[in-house]
């Protein structure tokens, strides 16, 4: 099971959870398997046409996924994930 | 020609010429540097501090706002005997106090695609302490179009950003996030709040950066991006590259000048606290006390979080945070009149916006939250 670390604008949408462990083989997998769990975040990542949203990135193990195979990238169990969107403040 | 130092600067600034990394030659180039900071907010307040103290020649603040008693927790820069003050002029005076051998230039205005070309050239780099989307984006492309380097910092509640962004060397802003949120999916500090200390670490890693980059040492954090979360103290570092299709610093390029950024945003460019949206929805405070002291029933709900509904609270509100509204929605009845509020009616417009959309039509929006309400009706409570 890979890590899902999630920036802090994102974690009301999961119970305030930092770190989730999810399953899955690609990237699509494990996004899939974190929407299931916590459908009101999927709007926050993916647009009506399930692409990621410009102003989120998602990371593995610290490449942007989209300089990689996008959604379709494999996912290994020691992976780390993370979510960061942009945010404004100052 | 770098400037010489004097015999009370090379005495000042002794604890730089120890180091063989700075010595006389770099203390020169940071005299000889202009360092341009937007915004003298949370983050502003440290990197003006620590680049006056640091002996950056000259230093440009811009900031339209007045010092706020609610700044204080953060704003280290100003003092309490400066609120109500302009923010560039209580921030110059601190700077020169700090460091009378520095010059301080003070633009006492909003920094948009109007002023932004005549403010930021001849300076060598601009440092972004804004609080927006659309002056972020603006800081951006300035830089771009200048070719100088953007120090990038940017927070929310315990979490920070850092990035050096110079697209003659690497990806700038738009390359990292060409599109800005929606308006209203990532909430401001003024909505969302930060931990004060937060802006005081990642406004003092800018300006680390912005001394890095003028004396020339080290490795900027040009095409990374550190994350920076308070609560676990973790630093991680993602890589960023180079957009190909960047619409500003890409091979071809669509914006080749300074755009309407708030139009591009979708919101003002600032951190506005009063809900201007949703005009004909709202409801006056005094209209609303007027119509609870009648009898005449109102659903009123309260957006806000748990931990705001004990510092004031109107008698009746039912709290649901706007996080919870849209697995909530359905238990409400849009036969009543529901009244929305939250502290200042930016996060109650966007929950009227969602219960609109749903088909509610007696639906209003508390004018200026419970802030308003507290100010006009209910003084014995706190505003916050």
């Amino acid at each position: 099971m890979a890590t899902l670390r999630l920036s802090t604008p994102l974690r009301p949408y999961v119970e305030g959870k930092a770190e989730l462990t999810l399953d899955g083989d690609t990237v699509a997998d494990t996004m899939r398997s974190l929407t299931e769990q916590y459908p009101t975040l999927r709007a926050h990542l993916f647009n009506s046409q399930g692409e990621l949203r410009p102003f989120v990135h998602l990371f593995i193990n610290n490449e942007d996924i989209r300089h990689l195979q996008g959604l379709d990238t494999p996912v290994h169990p020691e992976d780390r994930l993370m979510l960061v969107p942009s945010i404004a403040g100052g | 020609m770098l400037p010489e130092l004097s015999h009370a600067e090379i005495m000042r600034y002794s604890r730089h010429l120890l180091i063989p990394e700075v010595s006389l030659e770099g203390q020169r180039k940071l005299k000889a540097a202009s360092v341009l900071l937007v915004g003298t907010g949370g983050l502003g307040s440290p990197v003006a501090l620590y680049l006056a103290a640091a002996g950056i020649g000259r230093i440009g603040i811009v900031d339209y706002d007045v010092v706020d008693e609610s700044n204080l927790q953060r704003q280290v820069i100003h003092g309490s005997s400066q609120v109500g003050q302009l923010k560039v002029d209580s921030a110059r005076q601190r700077m020169l106090d700090v460091n009378p051998h520095i010059q301080v230039e003070t633009y006492n205005e909003a920094f948009t695609s109007e002023n932004a070309m005549r403010i930021a050239r001849g300076y060598d780099l601009i440092i972004d302490g804004t609080d927006n989307f659309p002056t972020r984006y603006l800081v951006n492309d300035v830089c771009v179009l200048l070719g100088i380097p953007n120090v990038y910092g940017s927070i929310f509640r315990f979490e920070g950003q850092v990035s050096v962004f110079d697209a003659r060397r690497g990806p700038c802003y738009r390359c990292l996030f060409p599109e800005p949120p929606p308006p209203g999916m990532v909430p401001s500090c003024a909505e969302g709040g930060v931990l004060g200390i937060l802006p005081g670490t990642v406004g003092t890693l800018q300006a680390t950066e912005a001394i890095k980059l003028i004396l020339g040492i080290g490795q900027p954090l040009i095409g990374k991006l550190l994350l920076y979360d308070a609560l676990d103290l973790s630093f991680q570092y993602v890589k960023l590259r180079k957009n190909p299709k960047c619409k500003i610093c890409g091979p071809n390029p669509e914006v080749t000048e300074l755009i309407d950024y708030e139009a591009f945003c979708g919101v003002p460019g600032h951190d506005h606290d009063e809900s201007s949206a949703g005009v004909g929805w709202d409801i006056e405070p005094q209209d609303l006390a007027e119509r609870l002291s009648h009898g005449i029933p109102v659903h009123l709900i309260d957006v806000r979080e748990p931990n705001e509904a004990e510092i004031s609270h109107i008698p009746g509100a039912e709290l649901i945070p706007l996080g919870q509204l849209p697995e909530r929605m359905a238990a409400l009845n849009s036969a009543d009149d529901v009244v929305l509020f939250c502290r200042s009616g930016s996060r109650s417009t966007r929950a009227l916006q969602l219960l609109v959309s749903a088909g509610f039509r007696k639906v209003k929006n508390l004018r200026g939250g419970i802030n308003a309400w507290v100010r006009e009706v209910d003084p014995t409570q706190p505003v916050y």
